[in-house]
């Protein structure tokens, strides 16, 4: 089974839509949306959920105000600054800065606070009309979306594995942090979308650092490659000095906009110049590997 | 004409943030900036800045930024397993009378293992997580401060801090956000007057930007939008701002030069100065939204 992780540092530069029509036109695999905090694929592939479970990531500390005798331990304690001691009501967690370590529980005198889990989001299995999905929602202003992602792809995996699947086709988020290292580590193939911006360009290399700090290698396509062509024979010699294919250069088309606003991957909306060039990358990923 | 933040004596800290990538955050953070005077322009988005790239700084200044990891002292510790016990986050693992093994990438420097140990075994020491640049924009006008994360590691949200840390009070301090949701985000825009939500009118914008919306209400932050690319895509963005009522402070066309000065890392203003008075009007409109909220709380 080989598992192929579409990326770019930085973010909107295509990802979603280029990911969208490959799971029009690749065969036999399950498509994973890995983007947990702002995921968007859904939009474009239309997922009916035939499975839900909770998310329980990090824990977060809960206070008895009835125990607490307000000597100030907690807040000492605390690294994230996520205790404070407001005026008239004592002291209170605030639960978007608790990171759950339970340093505070440890220190607290009384005995008033405890961790509890929280349910930080939702991890969904899916069925479309391109196969079947995995997919995940973060709470909001929760945190853990690294660990979400991995409950992802091991829901795909396990999806992989049961449906027969060869491939398993991972929309990533935008950065280098946390989620997007988890939705990197392990696959086949991290297939780099960038454009010709000076920050596209910026953002390409950081993002093929980290590609090849764990190991996995790439390939590069450029989004938009029209609207700087300058840029984009920059990029170019750059992943030729790297060593790193590029395997397509996608034109700027209004037409991306119109198909999604029709809510249909681009190659289904349309077979115009977009579709030509997602139809090649995707060859040249096959002929590459 | 030049306007700074000192209306009512007070100096603004704007975030700008979007839910999805690629709206124009930096965009609207660094002409912003080159509208205003006596600014601070701060780039947390530190898994891939970007800001400087449009300001040509002059670095004056880097320095490390870290976070704690324990160090075990084996001429203390008897392997009792307590510190292991205790972390949140498996960071740590007791091999018995062999050594603990510290897993600094899952570490949160929260000092729990330190705390707990009953030997006093458990020090902390530094390990560096990125970088802190601080400088000038190449005209003098703007500082700038902005964080980069290494090559592989996790931890955004506490060099996040400490680029905030550096927050100057005398200037009116713009904070670039990363995009998002989670947790960088949430650092990014905590402590924040105000928040400019960038946006593009498309499904993927507008979806993100409900997200965003979301957050900001838990946070309690008053926001605002700024719609980039205006025209293309569809009219639900606007509808949305209607219904929710999220007062729009500014939008910006979809206009090819506009696209191909981004490109080349120019930013617009520069080119196209007219536009200077547009973006520091929208201060003028937070102003007014903020007094007006002030008055209804009190």
């Amino acid at each position: 089974m080989k598992q192929i992780t579409v990326i770019s540092g930085k973010g909107g530069t295509g990802k979603t839509t280029l990911v969208g029509s490959l799971a029009a036109i690749a065969e036999n695999k399950v498509i994973a949306d890995c983007d947990v905090d702002a995921p968007d694929l859904h939009l474009l592939v239309h997922p009916e959920i035939i499975k839900r479970e909770e998310f329980r990531g990090a824990k977060v500390a809960v206070m008895d105000k009835t125990l607490c005798t307000e000597c100030g331990t907690c807040e000492e304690t605390c690294r994230f600054n996520a205790i404070a001691s407001i005026e008239g009501s004592g002291y209170a967690v605030n639960p978007t800065r608790c990171e759950g370590c339970g340093a505070c529980v440890f220190t607290c005198p009384g005995e008033a606070v405890t961790l509890k889990e929280r349910v930080s989001g939702y991890a969904f299995i899916s069925k479309t009309n391109y196969g079947p999905m995995v997919h995940a929602q973060l709470n909001i202003a929760e945190e853990a979306s690294g660990k979400l992602v991995t409950v992802v792809r091991n829901n795909a995996q396990q999806v992989a594995e049961k449906e027969g699947c060869e491939l398993i086709l991972i929309d990533g988020s935008p950065g280098i942090g946390c989620p997007v290292i988890a939705s990197l580590t392990g696959v086949d193939l991290a297939l780099i979308v960038t454009e010709p911006t000076m920050s596209g360009l910026h953002d390409l290399e950081r993002i093929m650092d980290v590609t090849r700090h764990f190991g996995v290698g790439s390939a590069v396509c450029i989004n938009k490659y029209d609207i700087n062509e300058d840029n984009s024979a920059k990029i170019t010699e750059f992943c030729r000095q790297r060593g790193i294919a590029v395997v397509g250069n996608i034109p700027y088309d209004p037409v991306v906009t119109e198909a999604m606003v029709a809510g249909k991957p681009v190659v289904e909306f349309s077979s115009g110049v977009v579709s030509k060039a997602i139809n090649d990358i995707w060859a040249g990923i096959n002929q590459y590997e | 004409m030049e306007r700074t933040m000192q209306q009512n004596g007070e100096r603004m800290i704007i975030a700008i943030a979007s839910g999805k990538g690629g709206t124009g955050k930096t965009t609207v953070a660094v002409n912003l900036a080159l509208s205003l005077s006596n600014v601070q322009l701060m780039d947390c988005d530190v898994e891939e800045p970007n800001a400087h790239l449009f300001l040509d700084p002059v670095i004056e200044e880097i320095t490390p930024a870290c976070t704690q990891v324990p160090r075990v002292n084996y001429d203390l510790c008897d392997y009792c397993g307590k510190c292991a016990a205790a972390c949140e986050y498996n960071a740590l693992v007791v091999v018995p009378q062999k050594e603990v093994m510290v897993f600094p990438e899952l570490c949160h420097g929260c000092g729990l293992c330190s705390l707990v140990c009953p030997q006093d075994a458990i020090s902390e020491e530094p390990r560096e997580i990125g970088v802190i640049k601080t400088g000038k924009s190449s005209d003098g006008n703007i500082d700038l401060v902005y964080g980069v994360l290494n090559i592989g590691e996790v931890m955004a949200t506490p060099l996040i801090d400490q680029v905030k840390a550096t927050i100057d009070p005398e200037k009116t301090v713009i904070i670039d956000a990363s995009p998002g949701t989670a947790c960088p985000v949430i650092a990014a825009v905590q402590g924040s007057d105000y928040c400019i939500l960038v946006t593009e009118p498309t499904p993927f914008g507008l979806y993100d930007l409900k997200l965003a919306v979301d957050v900001l209400r838990v946070l309690k932050i008053p926001f605002g939008m700024v719609i980039n690319r205006a025209g293309i895509g569809d009219r639900k963005v606007y509808e949305y701002c209607e219904k929710e009522k999220i007062q729009i402070l500014l939008e910006i066309p979809h206009d090819t030069r506009i696209a191909r000065y981004y490109s080349k890392g120019v930013p617009f203003v520069k080119t196209m100065p007219e536009w200077k008075e547009h973006f520091a009007g929208i201060i003028d409109s937070i102003y007014l939204q903020t007094t007006r909220l002030d008055k209804n709380n009190t």
